[in-house]
């Protein structure tokens, strides 16, 4: 089914910006018609390989403050480039609005309908409707935060010299995976505020300054004792899982700029912290639509047999899951899981089988592959996606196994479920739990301080099924604490029954933090 | 929908990153830039080139759990296991059978590529030249600015807009400009005047007035007055680095290669470090000419050996071109030590008579046989020492191996506790 030449969207490999427009418009047609997605709008850009490399580096996003790491980041990218070892991504999309999507130059016009359709439709519409990103991100206000977080770093490496500036945000980014709210708060983030209430409170400070507060004699203040430990607690909103939050509202010797440097690397990781969670599914509906756009395109002859078979090499190997014996597997590939589930679900729903029937009852057979995937990509995120909607066939199909290696078997490690009938379940379950961020990363909180006292801080990791933190790390990352905080921290690694298995100490490093000037 | 073509946008974003990045590991980049030039070729090392770092120091940690503990995985490609199989572990470690998915195991090293820019800032960033020390005013390029009172011309960027004032002030009170409150009492009286003649010769007064202010500007272009600025110079040390070459027929092609390995780096040195040093290339056989940069480096030449006809021409241009009361003269000599037996005094009066008195520096760099470590004392080598006894500004050095070049330039040119008087 060859279409006339002249319906086609592009003819070869070269591209310009009409055929760029006449593909997105092609596109926009079958995602937003046949496929009923709703995305915020659109912006293209087009850029160099050196520019990938940049956005790499400052994680994606288009603009971000200065530091070293992102320096090093670029380095090191760079190197792996020119030699070769590694290629770049063909695009790279922001959770924003409007939705940028960046596009490398070298793409063909092939690769560039492939990615319109992958990031400008397919993640677009998921940044946009999945409920994750709904509570987490601003999606409007990112890109004028990002801006104001830039400016304010710049501002504050003027007044306070580069070298503090550093060594705050180097600490805060050690804590940075530590920054992020778990749950719900009751207010949603609304980051275009965040400029106008940072500038309002120095107003406000500046405004009710008096230096003669200084030299009023102090009553004699209640004694800690008189607090119970409880109440103690409760005041600070102990235990705390948020480090960076719990410093910024309670670390007695910080100055105000850190506070608000903390409180901007804080937004930057609950932005990120969707992303996370959500990987299988954003890739698997992005890949998705990609899919269903292109073979809709292909079908209405917009895209030629050639073209069309240029593009299902690139989406063959993005899919491609190496099995476990093959030197180049490292884990689930997020495409081909999350592409396989789908079209799985899209089988179910319109194809059902016996065994679809009895584990999937309220989808199999619904006939709305769309209604169904939508309803999907909006109410769920990578953990409870996996255990609810991985069906038996998919995990035959890929041949899935379970292994558990405890230490306290010698003999090796044991092959805890295969893909039969009595070990779906338990595959399903282990599977979903590797994407629960809430089992991946380890849970620390801040437990206790007495602040009348000597302002110890002390931290607790839980320990998981025996997993104590790596231990190098640990302790560097809990100097930057003890800088931040100016006391003594204290991190106890914990199991569930509440046995002590191991301690970190540190103490502040002097010249950490600018000393602050009475 | 909108298209942006970002192309063409600034390069280099992440320029300033990078810049953080290298001053923070500058001491580990150093060390890593010293220890690679060793293996390199003097022109490699000008295109800059890939280098690794050891990560310490540059990490950036984050909380994460280690090794240990009861670990659970999920694989994909199963093809003979069943339920209950024990598969024994390998390496003794946790791991099992497949792969672990990396889990934190960073490289022990970090690679990446420098520019040649930054590349020979690392390299030469600590050398310098030793007591440069003599200073006069010079012309070109170290002119500063400084305020020069005002004047009736410039660029509007530059007006006096105080200066500017003043004087249309001053004029218009020695021209006798009307007022405005004047006008405007004339005014509210002639708008008040019951009779008809006070009128009239009101109107007339206002008139006048009127007519005499638009006369008398308020600003007239003879009051502006900008800012002036002058140039004035700025005191710059002088310098001039004389590079005297063996190139008689003794010196083998390894010599002669050595050599100029050394002359090439002094070269870049010189070019990058100081702006104003000036170089002067004399290579002698038994003759010595002063020759330029393209034919010292590159042209071939053969003869016997006479080191007094280089030190001689080097008095010659040194007389005619820089007194030593100005300039801070320098001198790198690559020789392989063989000397006329005859020539001896006149070298050796050369150099106390004039050469070292007049030099800030000396430096001699006697070139060996590949593998010859021996420690035979050439002629000229015996004839120097004798001569830096007592004159330390002479500095002797021996190199056999390409290797050594990069290490014994560092050594030459390394700062040193200064002597009297030398700061710059």
């Amino acid at each position: 089914m060859t279409g006339a030449a002249d319906e086609r969207l592009y003819q070869g490999a070269d591209w310009n910006f009409q055929t760029i427009q006449r593909i997105h418009d092609a596109c926009e047609r079958v995602a937003l018609g046949e496929l009923g997605l709703t995305i915020y709008p659109n912006q293209i850009e087009m850029i160099t390989a050196e520019q990938m490399l940049d956005a790499y580096s400052s994680v994606g996003m288009p603009l971000f403050y200065k530091h070293w790491s992102f320096g090093k980041h670029f380095a090191h990218h760079e190197a792996f480039y020119r030699k070769g070892v590694k290629g770049l991504a063909y695009e790279i999309v922001i959770n924003s609005s409007p939705c940028i999507s960046y596009l490398m130059e070298e793409n063909t016009a092939t690769m560039q309908a492939l990615v319109i359709a992958h990031a400008a439709f397919g993640h677009n519409h998921f940044f946009k409707n999945n409920y994750l990103f709904k509570l987490w991100t601003d999606a409007e206000g990112i890109l004028d935060y990002l801006n104001f977080a830039k400016g304010y770093i710049a501002r504050c490496e003027q007044r306070y010299g580069e070298i503090a500036v550093e060594r705050t945000l180097d600490a805060a980014h050690a804590l940075m995976s530590h920054g992020v709210h778990r749950h719900p708060g009751k207010k949603k983030t609304d980051l275009r505020e965040e400029e106008q209430r940072a500038r309002g409170r120095r107003e406000h400070e500046d405004s009710v300054f008096n230096d003669l507060w200084r030299t009023v004699p102090a009553g004699p203040s209640k004694s800690a004792s008189e607090l119970s430990q409880e109440r103690r607690r409760a005041l600070l909103g102990l235990p705390q899982e948020n480090i960076l939050y719990f410093l910024e509202k309670s670390a007695p010797r910080l100055r105000p700029w850190q506070r608000e440097i903390l409180r901007i690397v804080r937004h930057v990781a609950q932005y990120f912290y969707p992303q996370g969670q959500t990987k299988v599914m954003n890739e698997g509906a992005a890949t998705y639509v990609h899919y269903r756009i292109m073979t809709r395109l292909h079908e209405d002859g917009a895209i030629g047999d050639g073209d069309f078979l240029e593009f299902l090499r690139s989406h063959t190997n993005v899919v491609f899951q190496p099995d476990f014996d093959d030197p180049r597997f490292s884990g689930f590939n997020p495409y081909a899981l999350g592409f396989g589930m789908m079209q799985d679900i899209e089988r179910i729903v319109t194809r059902p089988e016996d065994e679809d029937r009895e584990w999937f009852p309220q989808i199999a057979g619904a006939n709305d592959a769309m209604g169904v995937l939508r309803d999907i990509w909006e109410n769920y995120r990578d953990e409870s996606f996996i255990s609810q909607f991985l069906s038996p066939r998919l995990m035959r199909r890929m041949r899935m196994f379970h292994l558990c290696d405890d230490p306290d078997n010698a003999d090796g490690v044991r092959v805890a479920a295969i893909h039969d009938e009595r070990g779906y379940r338990r595959i399903r379950r282990q599977l979903a739990r590797l994407y629960d961020v809430g089992w991946i990363d380890p849970n620390v909180e801040v437990v206790d301080v007495d602040l009348e006292g000597d302002r110890r801080l002390i931290l607790r990791h839980t320990v998981v099924n025996g997993g104590l933190l790596e231990e190098t790390d640990a302790r560097r990352v809990l100097q930057h604490l003890a800088d931040l905080w100016s006391y003594d921290v204290l991190l106890e690694e914990a199991d569930a029954s509440g046995a002590i298995l191991k301690r970190h100490v540190a103490s502040p490093r002097h010249a950490a933090v600018a000393l602050q000037i009475d | 929908m909108h298209i942006v073509d970002r192309r063409l946008n600034p390069q280099g974003k992440s320029l300033e990153n990078r810049q953080r990045f290298l001053r923070r590991a500058k001491a580990l980049v150093q060390r890593a830039v010293r220890e690679s030039t060793g293996a390199r070729d003097i022109r490699d090392v000008m295109e800059g080139g890939e280098i690794a770092i050891p990560l310490d120091g540059m990490d950036e940690p984050r909380l994460h759990r280690g090794a240990g503990g009861v670990r659970d995985q999920v694989f994909s490609g199963n093809k003979e296991f069943i339920e209950g199989d024990v598969l024994p572990r390998q390496g003794g470690g946790a791991g099992g059978k497949p792969r672990e998915a990396g889990a934190g195991e960073s490289e022990d090293a970090f690679r990446f590529v420098l520019t040649r820019e930054e590349f020979l800032d690392l390299f030469l960033d600590d050398l310098a030249l030793p007591d440069l020390a003599k200073k006069r005013l010079t012309d070109a390029d170290s002119d500063s600015l400084s305020r020069a009172g005002y004047s009736v011309s410039g660029s509007p960027a530059n007006m006096a807009i105080g200066r500017t004032v003043r004087l249309a002030t001053m004029r218009r009170i020695a021209l006798r400009r009307p007022r405005a409150e004047e006008l405007e009492k004339l005014k509210a009286e002639l708008a008040e005047c019951p009779d008809e003649d006070g009128r009239a010769e009101l109107a007339l007064k206002i008139a006048a007035l009127e007519a005499k202010s638009r006369r008398i500007p308020y600003i007239d272009p003879i009051d502006i007055r900008y800012r002036r600025f002058e140039n004035e110079p700025k005191p710059v040390a002088q310098a001039v680095m004389f590079c005297l070459m063996d190139v008689s027929s003794s010196m083998s092609e390894h010599m002669k290669d050595l050599a100029k390995r050394f002359y090439m780096l002094l070269y870049i040195f010189l070019t990058r470090r100081y702006r104003r040093v000036e170089i002067v290339f004399i290579r002698h056989t038994d003759r010595a000419e002063e020759v330029d940069e393209q034919t010292f480096f590159y042209d071939q030449a053969t003869g016997g050996t006479l080191v007094s006809s280089a030190l001689e021409t080097m008095k010659e241009v040194v007389t005619e071109r820089y007194n030593p009361a100005d300039w801070n003269i320098y001198a790198a000599q690559a020789s392989d030590g063989d000397n006329a037996y005859s020539d001896g005094s006149a070298t050796v009066g050369l150099l106390r008579g004039f050469i070292l008195p007049a030099c800030q520096y000396f430096a001699y760099l006697e070139v060996g046989e590949e593998g010859d470590g021996s420690l035979s004392r050439s002629s000229l080598w015996t004839l120097y020492e004798q001569i830096r006894s007592e004159n330390p500004v002479l500095a002797m050095r021996k190199v056999s191996e390409r290797s050594e070049i990069f290490p014994v330039f560092r050594d030459l040119f390394e700062p040193r506790p200064a002597h009297e008087g030398a700061s710059t």
